[in-house]
């Protein structure tokens, strides 16, 4: 199977075939992308993230129906947490996206963390790409569900909607740091339960405390699996949009993002050329065996693996 | 091989037992692979596009009400026409002894029926699937 050719007509197993091998890293996919890397740029990418059981993988189901019917072409990256024990992963947000599966303008894909730990994996990034490059309006990117601190979809997505549920805490959970942070819309699901508009008031209240004044975001009552709110919730995300390209703030979001994207990167290569290099040379082993002996500290350690590194030739 | 395999494990046709399906998919999973659960109720088309959107290796279906003859073959078709027949099919429940050579030659590698340990499923996708 040719995977570029592919890719470029639109096929969807040249798609699944290479974000698996963006998954197991191999060159050759890199490369790919690489050379597409213009065609990217035209999708609009929705992060959904939350508590697990929030109701994710359904207010992304509904999402996803609900641009369908205006003909929009719907990529959906769906992360699940793989076992740090065994590596393996049961990927399960499928189960709510089942109507989606045979609809020719959509296309899911699970993937599991595989060891990354800011709520999604670390071939995500690829994933988005090689969907964009397919031809998708919108992508969603549904995290893991999360609990106080993985916040990597920041970094990926356009808009986050962070999906919430009643009765999970007290507003001292609202304000602390980290996830509740980085929903520029908050979609309070279950909204039939009890504590639901406990829950947005605590909300409201943390967002009262925000220093920027421009952009308030918006908290939304919202039923996912009746359907309730989800045509409200599309139209925030279009205004959320319009005001990021109104504000300047969304070349800002972009600038930031690929300065992260571009370290991130470069933080695995140097990391994959250390490892090479120790593989011929066994310098970790040696420097760990003389840090035990406390020949060396492991200060001084790091200052030798960082000298022969710079010594290596690139690759 | 040092990538997870990739298993799509699903419930075609109208029965809604899935205890068997989520038994085996648990298994897959402690044996270090990634299973995607599809839920239940699912149409042959539907685990058919997927075992491609998401590159499987192998397809595992679970019945238990008597439509394997009519459903698994259909997988094992519709992949043949999608151009996807490298992922290997294999599919348990409730199933006749008198039924298994004939899906056999449908082209379902392996029928695992109650009582087979999980380690005989295992053992079977890690050693039959055709991508390395």
């Amino acid at each position: 199977m040719n995977i570029k050719a592919g890719l470029m007509k639109k096929d969807k197993r040249a798609a699944a075939r290479l974000i698996s091998m963006m998954e197991n890293g191999e060159a050759e996919a890199v490369q790919i992308i690489k050379e597409c890397y213009s065609m990217t740029g035209h999708a609009r990418i929705i992060g959904i993230t939350g508590p697990p059981g929030a109701g994710k993988s359904t207010v992304t189901d509904k999402l996803a129906k609900e641009l369908r019917k205006t003909g929009k072409q719907v990529g959906i990256v769906a992360v699940d947490p793989t076992s740090p024990f065994t590596g393996g992963a049961i990927l399960g947000d499928r189960v709510r996206m089942t109507d989606l599966s045979c609809d020719p303008g959509v296309f899911i894909r699970s993937m599991g963390t595989r060891g990354a730990l800011g709520g999604l994996s670390k071939a995500v990034h690829g994933a988005v790409k090689i969907l964009d490059i397919f031809g998708m309006d919108y992508i969603f990117v549904e995290t893991v569900g999360v609990g106080q601190s993985e916040i990597d979809i920041v970094k990926l997505a356009d808009t986050v909607i962070m999906v919430m549920v009643p009765g999970l805490g007290d507003d001292i959970q609202a304000i602390k740091a980290g996830i509740m942070e980085i929903g520029d819309i908050f979609a309070v699901n279950k909204s039939d339960r009890d504590g639901a508009e406990r829950t947005v008031a605590e909300i409201e209240a943390m967002l009262d405390f925000n220093r920027s004044d421009e952009y308030r975001p918006p908290v939304l009552n919202i039923i996912a699996i009746d359907n309730s709110g989800i045509t409200e919730l599309l139209e925030l995300i279009e205004k959320h949009w319009e005001y990021q390209n109104k504000s300047g703030s969304c070349e800002q979001k972009k600038t930031n993002r690929l300065r992260t994207e571009i370290m991130d990167i470069f933080r695995d290569t140097v990391m994959r050329t250390v490892y090479n290099l120790s593989d011929d040379t066994n310098i970790i082993d040696v420097l760990v065996q003389k840090v035990m002996a406390r020949q060396l500290d492991p200060y001084s350690a790091a200052d030798r693996l960082m000298e022969e590194f710079i010594k290596k030739p690139t690759a | 091989m040092d990538r997870p395999i990739r298993v799509v494990v699903a419930k075609p046709g109208l029965d809604g037992h899935d205890r068997g399906a989520k038994v085996v998919a648990r298994a897959l999973r402690d044996a270090g692979m990634e299973v995607i659960y599809t839920g239940l109720r699912q149409t042959p088309e539907q685990i058919v596009e997927t075992a491609i959107q998401e590159d499987a290796d192998c397809v595992a279906m679970s019945i238990l009400s008597g439509a394997h003859n009519h459903l698994f073959p259909k997988v094992v078709n519709l992949l043949k026409e999608k151009g996807a027949d490298d992922v290997l099919v294999v599919g348990g429940g409730v199933i006749p002894e008198d039924d298994i050579p004939g899906l056999v030659e449908a082209g379902v590698a392996g029928i695992f029926t109650p009582g087979t340990p999980t380690s005989v499923t295992i053992d079977f996708i890690k050693d039959n699937i055709k991508r390395k």
